[in-house]
């Protein structure tokens, strides 16, 4: 699937070498970022992998709100009517023009598929008529690089949680875009838990922050859920237990015509999650010994995650980093970092590339 | 002189074409497996190299705008789209229904085009060639036996093509009552072709529209969108939103 475009790379060798000179004024890598994987449509422009000209997000939320979540066609559907809009703005928010860029990159997994096909041959059919190299990029990959948009001395190695509708995974960005994977859930995502204990309790979706906002006014004490353990795998999560005692509180609750507290229950529930994540991080980073640790997903948004993570990691003398929240959830500035990473590391994609719905990390 | 790029990927064929002026100068055209993502914009690769053209000496470049698989009209229409935006050209958005009439251009029997949509419907149209390339009946989501009926009382002659014609053959032969044909191979499936010579007919009536503004023509909402609609005359929004049954057609129409 990669190629390696023989006449592009002797050009950027030259380049390289040109940029590489003292004196020589050295020129901007402008990389213009694509993401459609789930439900937002976004453009970006990221000038030399840390710096966001542009950060365009076209949210379908209110749309899939009336289904009670994301449905996969209706999100394709809205992708095509809007991806264009909103790369014409990503340029020119950014005041650039498609020649000015050097490269394109685009989400091609892990997502839905017919979200994904959607940026991936826009991004190819761009990229194939502007004559411009083009990088695909791991979603993951992208929310982990997130972290380097305001965290300019951020560098790899460090120990990253990556918390999102889709996917809980602790690694180690060793590199950048290399990483190795010492967590992930057994079962269910974290956000995933979110949303379906927001749906129980009639909170409705997206559950993560409608959780969130409920728990500023509750006791995260009035209940206790299990914070289950995965035997011999320090580093894994499982939450589907911490589901099911919520589900199961609700439904007793209902059988006896009890009433809920919700604001105590969605911090009670919220006080799990969050301490089962930030124990693990904050052990990870200390057995393999770094003192650098970053969040990144939907779920770093999350105000009580991030309060009790700078605290541990405040206790234990790490450096703790988290993107803003407009960089947590789905973006493209995100995809424009990690793609000009990529993009200096030597990855090209051929027109072939295709939309890998469960893309694993570190795969390429 | 004008050179409109077509662009077919409606159903399981793949089809790129460059129509110069009264010349078809290129066509590659591929019915074998749904890869479409992977091998369109070869394709048009292909073709470029193999006829010495530049993209941006294209005036226009013509899409088959539906109906059709969803994720395949998704794929024609964001690489059309990806291709207007970069080269500032415009977009012609071609019915499929009508391109793939176009393949009959001219016979004296009426065309219908027909293309699978499952559980014996099909998305068609009904064209005829008389002064000039009409349409008789609007392209729609058709149950086979209805479309029998409906073509019995034009009492005409007509020739049947499409992906539909062999899934429904046996329906067809036995509810038609007016003469009837099915299109030989050549022209009985989609072709870049057809949708860029019907698509330059367009270009110089002024029929274009920018890359931004176009979008396929489903003709068939989401799945989620029939039942919430159903939910809604029901009176049961509420348990939908709750999430309890959210179905999607494009698990079905999902493969890359």
């Amino acid at each position: 699937m990669m190629m390696e475009d023989t006449e592009n790379t002797e050009k950027e060798k030259k380049e390289r070498e040109m940029t590489g000179k003292a004196g020589t004024a050295k020129k901007d890598v402008l990389i213009l970022g694509i993401e459609s994987s789930c439900d937002e449509t976004a453009a970006s422009v990221v000038r030399n992998g840390r710096e966001v000209l542009s950060n365009v997000i076209s949210s379908q939320i209110a749309l899939h709100t009336q289904f009670g979540g994301v449905v996969p066609e209706i999100a394709s559907r809205k992708h095509i009517e809007k991806i264009n809009q909103v790369i014409e703005q990503a340029l020119s928010d950014a005041n650039v023009t498609l020649d000015d860029i050097t490269a394109i990159a685009v989400t091609y997994g892990p997502g839905l598929v017919g979200a994904l096909l959607v940026g991936v041959a826009e991004a190819k059919a761009i990229a194939y008529a502007s004559k411009k190299p083009l990088v695909g990029v791991h979603h993951i990959e992208g929310h982990v690089s997130a972290n380097y948009i305001e965290n300019l001395n951020l560098e790899p190695p460090f120990v990253c949680l990556i918390v999102s509708g889709g996917h809980t995974h602790l690694v180690i960005v060793k590199d950048y875009g290399e990483f190795e994977i010492i967590g992930r859930t057994r079962d269910d995502a974290a956000g995933e838990a979110f949303d379906k204990v927001a749906r129980a309790v009639g909170l409705g979706y997206p559950g993560g922050p409608k959780v969130d906002k409920a728990a500023k006014d509750g006791n995260p004490h009035a209940m206790e859920f299990p914070r289950a353990k995965v035997e011999g795998c320090p580093y894994d999560f499982s939450f589907s237990g911490i589901k099911s005692a919520v589900l199961n509180y609700i439904n007793k609750a209902k059988m006896t015509g009890e009433e809920i507290c919700v604001p105590d229950l969605a911090a009670s529930f919220q006080n799990a999650v969050v301490e089962a994540l930030v124990s693990r991080a904050v052990l990870a980073a200390k057995n393999y010994g770094y003192d650098r640790l970053a969040i990144a997903g939907g779920v770093a948004s999350n105000s009580a995650l991030r309060t009790a993570m700078q605290k541990a990691c405040d206790k234990a003398g790490i450096h703790f980093y988290h993107p803003s929240p407009i960089f947590c959830t789905d973006n493209a500035a995100m995809i424009g970092v990690a793609g000009y990473y990529e993009y200096m590391k030597g990855t090209r994609h051929s027109w072939d590339l295709n939309a890998i719905p469960n893309l694993k990390l570190g795969e390429r | 002189m004008m050179k409109i790029l077509g662009i077919e990927s409606s159903s399981l064929v793949a089809s790129v074409a460059v129509v110069t002026d009264e010349v078809v100068t290129a066509e590659y055209t591929v019915n074998f497996k749904k890869t479409h993502s992977q091998t369109l914009l070869p394709m048009i690769d292909e073709v470029c190299r193999m006829i010495e053209l530049d993209l941006s000496e294209i005036d226009a470049i013509a899409v088959s705008g539906g109906p059709g698989s969803f994720t395949g009209l998704r794929i024609g229409s964001a690489t059309a789209k990806g291709l207007g935006l970069a080269l500032k050209k415009p977009l012609i958005h071609v019915p499929t229904l009508d391109a793939m009439a176009y393949n009959l251009y001219g016979t004296s029997a009426l065309i219908c085009p027909m293309m699978d949509a499952r559980r014996n419907q099909v998305y068609t149209g009904v064209y005829r060639f008389e002064q000039e390339f009409e349409t008789v009946m609007e392209p729609c989501m058709m149950d086979t036996r209805e479309l029998a009926r409906e073509l019995n009382k034009y009492g005409e002659r007509v020739i049947l093509l499409g992906d539909g014609v062999p899934v429904n053959a046996q329906i067809l032969k036995e509810n038609l009552e007016v003469p009837f044909s099915f299109a030989p191979a050549q022209c009985s499936r989609q072709r870049g072709a057809s949708v860029a010579v019907l698509g330059a007919v367009y270009f110089t009536e002024g029929k274009t529209e920018t890359a931004m503004e176009h979008k396929p023509d489903y003709l068939r909402k989401a799945q989620a969108e029939r039942e919430l609609e159903e939910a809604k005359r029901q009176g049961k929004v509420a348990e939908l939103a709750a999430g309890h049954s959210v179905g999607d057609g494009s698990q079905r129409e999902g493969k890359a």
